[in-house]
Parts: structure tokens; sequence; C-alpha cells
């Protein structure tokens, strides 16, 4: 068994509203310092061995993010 | 009159096909159900992908219908030149698919947003659309990822070769200088085509337009079946 850690997040440039709200709330709560906060997606794939990081990548190429609006990076993590 | 014959894709999660189906047919055109597992759709004139929620709207909207086994069928019919509709989740489909340009987002507001608004008719070569450029129509939106976004190179290119049909804008037609979109869909974009004219994609819904007793005022949105059952016919 392997899995997969993905991570998809809006390319830069690309207004990400629900990120805004999280970071004007923490500095609502005093927090400061911060840049910049971007709410993404996380997806966590289990497979047998020999599903390669290949296919995992044309994975999400052809559906688990959308190229046009999204980056995604792709951690092999163990069981 | 000119008659022709509809098909309307049915996903799971979709919701707005009978408004569509009860629209056509009171605009006296044939419709009929297309469930989403066919993949014949030789016998219509025009296919319509209407709204909803295909797939629970999970991943992203239209992610996971735009691989179900009908959309083969519609990206061939498509390529041929025949007309294709989508509208709301039909067009975030139709993006997901790669038939039209750019990406929906979620609404910039974070709101779902139901209500009617108007919009403006670009000049375009849609053939879905044979109105005035600036007539102001009144169509009601009913989303929550209906904020246009494409890159720059892209809406240059729709610009020029006039895929831009509608435009959200003010009562009068004008739109504000910071945008009058109420998603805050880029450049104000409402609804795009492709470069051939004949995949027409909006987020507004012209069936709850077209028949006056249908509890929405006017029947702005029956322009778009009556233009495109004139160019099929006329063609």
């Amino acid at each position: 068994m392997k899995q997969y850690q993905i991570f998809v997040t809006g390319k830069q440039g690309i207004f990400d509203p629900a990120g805004k709200t999280a970071q004007n709330a923490l500095d609502n709560l005093g927090y400061t310092g911060i840049e910049d906060l971007k709410i993404g997606k996380f997806i966590q794939l289990s497979c047998e061995d020999s599903v390669s990081l290949d296919t995992v990548t044309e994975m999400c190429e052809k559906l688990l993010a959308n190229p046009i609006i999204e980056d995604f990076r792709i951690d092999e993590v163990g069981q | 009159m000119t008659n022709m014959r509809f098909g309307v894709v049915v996903f799971p999660g979709s919701n707005c096909e009978q408004d569509v189906v009860h629209a056509l047919r009171y605009l006296g055109h044939t419709a009929d159900y297309v469930w989403h597992q066919d993949t014949n759709l030789a016998a219509f004139d025009a296919i319509v992908l209407p709204g909803g929620f295909s797939y629970g709207d999970y991943l992203r909207c239209g992610a996971v219908a735009r691989f179900s086994p009908v959309m083969e069928a519609v990206s061939a019919y498509a390529n041929e030149g025949r007309p294709v509709i989508g509208i709301c989740n039909g067009f975030q489909i139709l993006t997901e698919a790669h038939l039209l340009p750019g990406a929906l987002l979620r609404n910039s507001g974070l709101k779902f947003i139901c209500k009617e608004t108007p919009m403006r008719v670009e000049k375009s070569n849609c053939k879905w659309l044979d109105l005035p450029e600036g007539t102001v129509l009144h169509i009601p939106i009913n989303h929550n990822e209906g904020n246009y976004f494409c890159d720059p190179e892209t809406l240059k290119s729709m610009e020029a070769n006039g895929q831009i049909v509608l435009r959200y804008c003010n009562e009068d037609g004008s739109r504000s200088v910071d945008g009058s979109a109420p998603n805050g869909a880029m450049d104000d974009i409402a609804g795009i085509c492709n470069e051939r004219g004949n995949v027409f994609g909006l987020m507004p819904h012209p069936e709850r337009v077209t028949d006056s007793l249908g509890g929405n005022n006017g029947t702005d949105g029956a322009a778009f079946f009556t233009a495109i059952a004139a160019y099929v016919k006329g063609a």
C-alpha cells in the first residue's frame, strides 16, 4: 500500500475570498505579521504500490485539479 | 414558428431540466430528456446542459459530470458545429470539458446569489442570440460559483473573436467602473461562446423567464431558444 498526499491551491492571482476572509479574521483577532492566507484542498490517496507518481500526476491534470485555476503538489508518503 | 427538437441532458444532481423542457415546449419546440449515460444525440437539433448540482458539485462544479458518457457525444456534436447551450451548472460543465475557455470560481462575496439581474447583449458571433448590441435583458441568476475567470490573453482573444455574449450591467445598460457583476465575474462576463459561436454558456437562467406564468417577470429568456431555432432552420 502506498499513499499520496495531494495539495490543490488556487493559482497566483486567482481571487480566494475564503482565504481573504480567514486572513481578515486573524487580523481582527490581533495576530500580526500575516502576509497572505490561501485556502485550498487536501486529497489523500491510498493505492496499490503499482500506482506511480506519473499516474497520480495524470489524475491531477485530468480531474483532481483544474490547471486553468489551480496548482497542485503531490507528496508520496509512507503507509 | 420554427420548431425543433432539443435534447436536455440530465446528470445525477441536475435540477433545472424540467424548467428547460417546460420552457422549450411552451415555445412550441419538442424537448426530450437525455440521460447522462446515453451517447446518441443524432436525433436532436440542439443540446441543452441544464442547471443544478451535478454530482453534488463535489471536487469542482462540473468536474465529474464532464466525464459522463454523454459528454463525449456532446463534444463530438459541438465540434460538428451543432448548437449546444450550457446554463449555470451546464456552463460550468462546458468549461470543465474545455468546450468553452476559462473557469467559474466561487462568488466573490462568498454568498449564493438568487435574483433577477440586468445584463447587456454584446456584439458577438453567438448563434444563440440575435438581438442588437446593448439590449438589456433581465434574467435570474441562481448560483454560488458564477465568478467567471480566464487569463488575460484568453480574455483578449475572446474579445477579438466576438466570444463575449452577455455582460452584467446596470439597469440602463451602463457598466460601473468597479464592476457590475454581482458575483465578481471578470470583465462583468455573464455568458460566452466558442469561436464558431455554436457553443454557448451562461450563468443566468433564460428558461425561468420564458413563460410569463413562471412567476418571474418578463419573457427575456425566450430570445435564445428562438434565435437558435431560426439559425438552425434557416441554415
